[in-house]
């Protein structure tokens, strides 16, 4: 009989991580020794891409960096660029850009919630295969998809990598009567993303809990999206410009991707769970009550019950996309005058995987200098790897196959933005 | 290409539709037609500018041909989903055009114009008489399903 003490699980093929990357686990005498996740990171690649670039093409540029997520890179690079020019973008514009950014969350929480995640719970290994046990689950994906799709056509000029942003507010403003036609399809929405609250809450949980520090942007009166300032439910309390003092990025020798941790070296978790955790009185009222309707409480420690907090997310995005539809006036002008200067600017925002930062530093002429992002799932990979070990440390009697299950399970709780072009994780179970 | 074949098949029963988005898309997308053509670029590793016609009816198309994105659903799985739901027509053929650049950035190869401009004129030229499409120009891609 083989001896189960003492193994080594690699993760082979990971579907549904958006991404590549491969993930090691050493298991000896019982005992989890190594948990090393390899990533591929392109933000390394588009910093220095964005050297010696105009300042105003940071936005199309950072867009490129991730398919579903463009929208973020894109607000966290304006907004540094904007607060480096002494620019501060408000009213409908500000409106606008926060529209536009709940599109964006509405299609890539529902494309994670449904078709990345609920086939792990629910025992299936993608969404075609779910898809034929239950079409319903689908449709109602593609539905919402259709609905923030449509948002961020509307008012980003494309569905995918939006092309209305500009410094200052937006290239185009959309008419009162083309913002009308997205009320219907957010309707339906609205009921379908309660639905997933409920749906979501019924899955079956590992019982497991963490106790990071979770970190997430603040803004008095709005749920965390476009700006804010840096905070945790540990007391911090920063602004942007700050960011560089409390967190640190380091290369570790079995990843391309740069681990983030604080300062003080400990680990911190960004997305979901951290915004919930300190926004969720934020949240709108019908969110708060689809939340308490399924008795989730803030705080949420178990990274797996994400996916319900996705759904509460995914109820107040549409919710709110739909208030500020109704608020609407067209504004007079599209954008405001921006003039480069000299100097740094840092930009945050919370993607759907949670806190993107960007820093910029460009000369008078508005020539980029010097980029630098850090992208949500780079600050997560740290609590991604303890997560694996505390996982696989609880379930050592599960077999191979159900192991490797669960481990992929872990990582797509983080919804990982792991870009690459082949779109599979490295993973196989060897027993030593 | 797309604006040529339009242009070419006016007149014709046929719907042009030039769509960037995601592919997921077309699950909501493709409707009630009973013949579906999608032109799409692949990589496949066979020479820039070759030509491959797939049968997507038939069967589930090689995922990794499409896959050049890491978040969303690719075209393999798009017309999977549709099959799961009951939405694929019956008749789906896959047209892909092997790639060279895929990089940000980079222009559309000159092989790849060639190709794109062979391919409309097979298109029209099996609309106009619904001859059977030649055969690949550097035979299938390895793994790829042919039409029947």
């Amino acid at each position: 009989m083989a001896d189960r003490r003492t193994k080594t699980i690699r993760t082979d093929t990971l579907a549904r991580v958006e991404g590549e990357g491969a993930m090691r686990v050493r298991i000896e005498a019982g005992k989890v020794t190594e948990v090393a996740l390899d990533i591929y990171e392109p933000p390394r690649f588009f910093e220095a891409f964005l050297r010696g670039r105009d300042f105003a093409e940071a936005i199309d540029i950072t867009s490129r960096i991730c398919g579903i997520c463009p929208v973020a890179y894109q607000m966290s690079a304006v907004t540094a660029m904007e607060s480096l020019c002494g620019v501060e973008v408000g009213g409908q514009l500000r409106a606008l850009r926060r529209l536009l950014y709940c599109g964006e969350w509405i299609e890539s929480h529902a494309l994670h919630i449904f078709m990345l995640h609920a086939p792990d719970f629910l025992g299936y290994a993608g969404a075609v295969e779910m898809a034929a046990d239950h079409p319903e689950i689908v449709e109602n994906a593609l539905r919402l998809k259709k609905a923030g799709n449509e948002v961020m056509r509307v008012v980003g000029g494309r569905e995918i990598h939006p092309i209305n942003l500009r410094v200052g507010g937006l290239h185009r403003v959309p008419r009162k009567a083309e913002l009308a036609t997205l009320v219907e399809g957010l309707e339906r929405a609205r009921e379908i993303a309660l639905g997933a609250v409920t749906l979501t809450a019924t899955l079956d949980f590992p019982d497991y809990t963490q106790d990071f520090e979770l970190v997430a942007l603040k803004q008095p009166g709005e749920y965390p999206i476009d700006r804010g300032r840096v905070v945790s439910d540990s007391g911090l309390d920063i602004g942007p410009g700050e960011y560089p003092e409390h967190f640190v990025e380091s290369h570790v020798a079995w990843s391309n991707a740069l681990h983030s941790q604080r300062t003080d070296g400990s680990t911190y978790v960004v997305g979901p769970l951290a915004r919930f955790a300190t926004s969720y009185d934020e949240l709108t009222p019908l969110a708060r009550e689809a939340a308490a309707g399924v008795g989730l409480t803030s705080p949420e420690h178990n990274p797996f019950r994400s996916i319900v907090v996705r759904s509460v997310e995914l109820v107040h995005a549409v919710d709110e996309a739909l208030g500020l539809i109704a608020a609407y006036e067209e504004p007079d002008a599209p954008a405001l005058e921006v003039s480069p200067r000299a100097g740094v600017g840092h930009g945050v925002s919370e993607a759907p995987r949670g806190l993107l930062y960007h820093r910029y530093e460009i000369d008078d002429d508005g020539k980029i200098l010097d980029a630098v992002i850090v992208p949500p799932t780079s600050q997560n990979q740290t609590a991604i790897e303890a997560d694996l070990r505390g996982v696989v440390e609880r379930s050592l009697d599960l077999p191979d196959g159900d192991l490797s299950i669960r481990c992929e399970q872990t990582i797509r709780n983080y919804d990982p933005c792991i870009s690459c072009a082949t779109h599979f994780l490295k993973l196989e179970i060897e027993r030593v | 290409m797309a604006a040529a074949v339009a242009a070419g098949a006016a007149g014709a029963d046929v719907e042009v539709v030039e769509y960037e988005g995601e592919p997921i898309e077309l699950v909501e997308m493709i409707g009630a037609t009973p013949e579906l053509w999608i032109v799409d670029a692949v990589c496949s590793g066979a020479q820039a500018g070759s030509l491959h016609r797939l049968d997507a009816a038939a069967g589930r198309l090689p995922a990794t041909l499409f896959g050049v994105s890491t978040h969303r659903i690719g075209l393999a799985d798009a017309l999977e989903l549709a099959r799961a739901l009951g939405r694929l027509p019956p008749s789906v053929v896959v047209h892909g055009i092997e790639g060279r650049n895929f990089e940000p950035g980079r222009t559309l190869s000159a092989p790849v114009a060639r190709a794109a401009d062979r391919l409309a004129g097979i298109l029209l030229d099996e609309l106009a008489g619904r001859a059977p499409a030649p055969a690949d120009a550097a035979g299938p891609p390895p793994g790829a399903p042919r039409s029947g």
